[in-house]
């Protein structure tokens, strides 16, 4: 079986896999990293978002072969040793609920902050759209993004 | 272990004027236990075993609604028989023990504790947790303060009443302070508390009543929060199962021999659901169950479509009972609902280990005894469930599925065949295609009027299939109601829960019961989610009639001034009748139920290609809401799944199947189709303790067709309204 070499939130990994196997099997249960969760294993309901080399993508529709050598973010990596300002922004706002589906929340709007950082609610609606919370958190979620935003100015960074 | 109980201590008239008992469980440290007391434990009380690990019968056992540890280090543990799926339960405990613990907030976990025939209620569901517990834990938490103080007044030999308490610590006139952890072995061993045990009043309220975050919202945004499937249990083998392509089909020959040999396969095993395949990961057991050459029976329902489905319910309506004398006008109004998955993000889940006579088993479960039981019978143990062990896990969302515990018994089916710990888990098309539904339903509503546009009856007849009752429903009703009833069939449930809140002379409201073989379980709101927005649905049907305006009428004929609060405070926050464009329109429905009232008003636009919802404003009449946030939670997300199962959302049946298979057919609202602000209004009439999970449904539904009706001219009757999806 191959091996495959990449970072994974800021450290390297090797991993035996077929080529083909999903990085989601491949983080949950051959690194355990749990953070992001099957909801779907097809793409539609965004439980799983990470990032990759800075982007965010599906682990579930991700062949392994296809991030070797590259830069794997899931929600363990994402504020280093503190709380990323968007995680902060989610806690302020009490977003969550069940909580299955935020750390792909979370993902995708680090990633739509990263590319749009004061985000109308037409940009919100059209970056997070493919994110489904059942408990229906949506409104929250929306204060958290700008809540986000205006932190992220004002602290003059990106994310 | 043989706990010795300390005489019951009287406690306390709770807020609700009924009475709860505590008493401390021998232990190392402080551990005060509590429950409604319908009636005091028995003498054999003093044999209980409160914290033991397991034990025989049950019948020289104290039963208990929760306890309360102090540990020795100041934390504070509440150990109740609930489950946290998102509702917000543990935060909400946790508010009430640190209010009358005088403690912070950090300082108090909350656990949910394992199936045990000795928990009164150990159900989640029916928007009672904080209904029915609120009154034990203020009990329990006020009688563990006056021990720590009673303690401390022992240690320093001075009066008890003479002391304080504060960010878990007592406090002395002369600025002495004990922390809790250092009181807790002592307080465990004070006979009579010399402080008043009893709650505060809420006017005293510090923490409860006050917007506060969840205590679990660091670990979900840092990915720590675990579910099911993210447990440590060694030496699990992931499991998936091949499923019919029908609800409840079955297996009539299979073939694993190709699947067998596929990459890190495990074993097959033949379940009563299907064939289950265990690998060294989910992607490879994913690939083997692709494998397996497996031929189908037919499931009980193969001849049933949507279509059928509704001839049956339309059937069982029957003839129009005679209107009441001095009838003018018989308004008849029709409507269907469809069946609903509850589809909560975390598929169903199960981790189990069954080692000779011993089974163990992790799951979000929303009834873990119903578990218990029901893995016991599948293992031949039905006479001793006791060697099952049920840890319920936090859920990634119920909804009510969680009642419902097959995956727990295919887990233990499997561990005992491959002699190895599992974790099976269903893939989204799994949970949409095979789970217990929402049932479909037909409704006719026959409004009578008399002279003068007065209102002289109101007839609902509903056609349901039967819903399936988790049994702890009995327990639970029995216990809120004081009234007892060991079983709840369809029709005692619908009796309890469906009411008209208007004064419209001679109203009644049947259930037609139908027998479909397709799963059934309880939803959001249960009943009410079809009975009660039918209803509000058709009083704008009848104010349109009267030529009346809906707000108007309905603060005309309501029965209840939290109802007429509710409504006024929509009406005027939601600015009822501003001028708005053609084609966009308000719409308003109200709601009483578990002890709760609620009304919304929401603005749609018709104009595009689907109804776009512009604005939902809700007022909530709770009582005493414990965690505002969590309440206002509650009600956004109620008001999404609404807005979801009115326009887009909802299940069909094909020849017995389920057609939905994932978020991409079963249409729940997105974020572009959710407003951007659900405005909700908290009004407070007293100090009761209202139900909040389900409240925020079916006024939400009901108050969007109303919206649409208003604004296109027509009357939505069947549901959802974009039966292709949005």
């Amino acid at each position: 079986m191959p091996v495959y070499q990449f970072t994974l939130n800021g450290g390297t990994v090797s991993v035996e896999a077929p080529m083909d196997m999903p990085l989601l099997w491949v983080l949950r249960e051959l690194l355990g990293v749990t953070g992001p969760k099957y909801g779907c294993g097809v793409g539609v309901c965004g439980a799983c978002t990470s990032h990759l080399d800075g982007q965010a993508f599906r682990p579930c529709m991700q062949p392994v072969s296809g991030v070797a050598g590259r830069q794997v973010t899931t929600i363990e990596g994402l504020g280093g040793q503190g709380l990323h300002p968007v995680q902060q922004a989610w806690i302020a706002e009490d977003v969550a609920q069940c909580g299955f589906c935020q750390p792909g929340q979370i993902m995708a709007a680090v990633d739509l902050l990263r590319k749009n950082p004061q985000p109308s609610d037409a940009d919100i609606d059209a970056a997070m759209s493919e994110n489904v919370c059942r408990c229906g958190t949506y409104v929250r979620i929306r204060c958290a993004i700008k809540r986000a935003a205006q932190t992220l100015q004002s602290e003059g960074g990106g994310g | 272990m043989a706990d010795t109980l300390e005489p019951d201590v009287p406690v306390s008239e709770g807020i609700d004027r009924r009475r709860f008992l505590t008493w401390v469980v021998a232990a190392p440290t402080l551990v005060v236990a509590a429950r409604l007391g319908l009636d005091v434990p028995s003498a054999s009380a003093a044999e209980a075993d409160v914290l033991g690990t397991s034990s025989g019968g049950s019948s020289n056992e104290t039963a208990f609604d929760l306890y309360i540890t102090l540990r020795s280090d100041g934390r504070v543990l509440a150990t109740l028989p609930r489950t946290e799926m998102g509702q917000g339960i543990t935060t909400g405990v946790a508010m009430l023990v640190a209010e009358e613990l005088d403690t912070r907030l950090a300082s108090v976990e909350v656990r949910s504790a394992d199936a045990d025939p000795r928990w009164l209620i150990q159900l989640t569901g029916l928007s009672s947790t904080m209904r029915y517990l609120a009154g034990p834990i203020r009990a329990a938490a006020a009688d563990a303060r006056a021990r720590l103080v009673t303690a401390a007044a022992h240690r320093w030999r001075v009066l008890a009443l003479s002391l304080s308490t504060a960010n878990g610590e007592v406090i002395a006139p002369d600025g002495r302070r004990a922390g809790y952890g250092e009181l807790a072995e002592d307080a465990a061993r004070v006979l009579l508390p010399e402080v008043s045990p009893l709650p505060k009043n809420p006017s005293a309220y510090t923490v409860v009543g006050q917007p506060t975050g969840r205590i679990d919202a660091r670990d979900i945004v840092t990915g720590a929060a675990r579910y099911t499937l993210d447990l440590d249990v060694p030496g699990t083998v992931p499991v998936v199962v091949a499923r019919p392509p029908t609800l409840r089909g079955t297996v009539q020959t299979f073939n694993a021999a190709a699947a067998s040999a596929m990459p890190g396969v495990v074993g097959v095993v033949q379940l009563p659901t299907g064939i289950a395949v265990a690998a060294q990961n989910f992607a490879q057991a994913l690939a083997a169950r692709d494998a397996l050459e497996i031929s189908w029976g037919p499931g009980p329902a193969s001849h049933l479509s949507d279509g059928s489905i509704r001839t049956r319910l339309r059937d069982a309506i029957g003839a129009r009972p005679l209107p009441p004398l001095f009838t003018t006008q018989t308004l008849e109004g029709r409507f269907d609902f469809p069946y609903l998955a509850h589809a909560p993000m975390e598929t169903q889940s199960c981790i189990a280990r069954v080692e000779g006579d011993r089974a163990e088993v992790w799951l979000g479960a929303q009834d873990p005894k119903y578990a218990q039981r029901e893995v016991a019978a599948a293992l031949g143990w039905a006479l001793t469930p006791q060697r099952v062990t049920v840890h319920p896990i936090r859920a990634g969302g119920g909804f009510g599925r969680r009642f419902f515990t097959e995956v727990a018994v295919e887990a233990a089916r499997v561990s005992r065949a491959l002699g190895r710990p599992v974790k099976l888990m269903w893939t989204r098309n799994d949970d949409m295609r095979h789970g217990h539904y929402r049932p479909a339903s037909h409704h006719r509503i026959l409004a009578y009027l008399g002279p003068g546009g007065s209102i002289l009856g109101w007839h609902h007849r509903a056609a349901i299939p039967t819903v399936e009752f988790p049994h702890g429903f009995g327990d639970l009703l029995t216990a809120l109601g004081g009234v007892f009833l060991p079983e709840v069939s369809s029709q005692l449930f619908f009796a309890l829960t469906q009411h008209v809140p208007y004064h419209f002379g001679w109203v009644t409201q049947e259930l037609r019961d139908v027998s479909i073989p397709i799963p059934t379980a309880s939803f959001r709101s249960v009943f009410t989610s079809q009975v009660g927005v039918a209803n509000e649905i058709f009083i704008d049907q009848l104010a349109r009639a009267l030529g009346r305006d809906p707000v108007e009428l309905r603060r005309s004929q309501l029965k209840s001034n939290r109802l007429k609060a509710v409504l006024n405070k929509v009406a005027l926050e939601g600015q009822w009748g501003r001028p708005l464009p053609l084609g966009v329109a308000q719409g308003v429905a109200v709601l009483e139920e578990w002890n709760s009232a609620i009304a919304h008003l929401i603005e749609v636009d018709v104009t595009g290609a689907t109804p776009k919802v512009l604005r939902v404003v809700i007022a909530a009449d709770v009582g005493l809401p414990i965690n505002p946030k969590s309440v206002e939670a509650q009600l956004q997300g109620a008001a999404v799944d609404a807005m979801s199962t009115t326009l887009s959302a909802g299940i069909h049946i094909d020849a017995g199947a389920v057609r939905e298979g994932s978020f991409a057919d079963y249409a729940w609202l997105r974020m572009s189709h959710t407003p951007a602000t659900i405005q909700v209004h908290l009004v407070r009439s007293d100090d009761r303790i209202g139900g909040a999970g389900e409240l925020g449904y079916p006024s939400a539904a009901a108050a969007l067709a109303n919206a649409i009706a208003r604004a296109s001219g027509t009357m939505p009757t069947r549901f959802p309204i974009l039966q292709a999806g949005a």
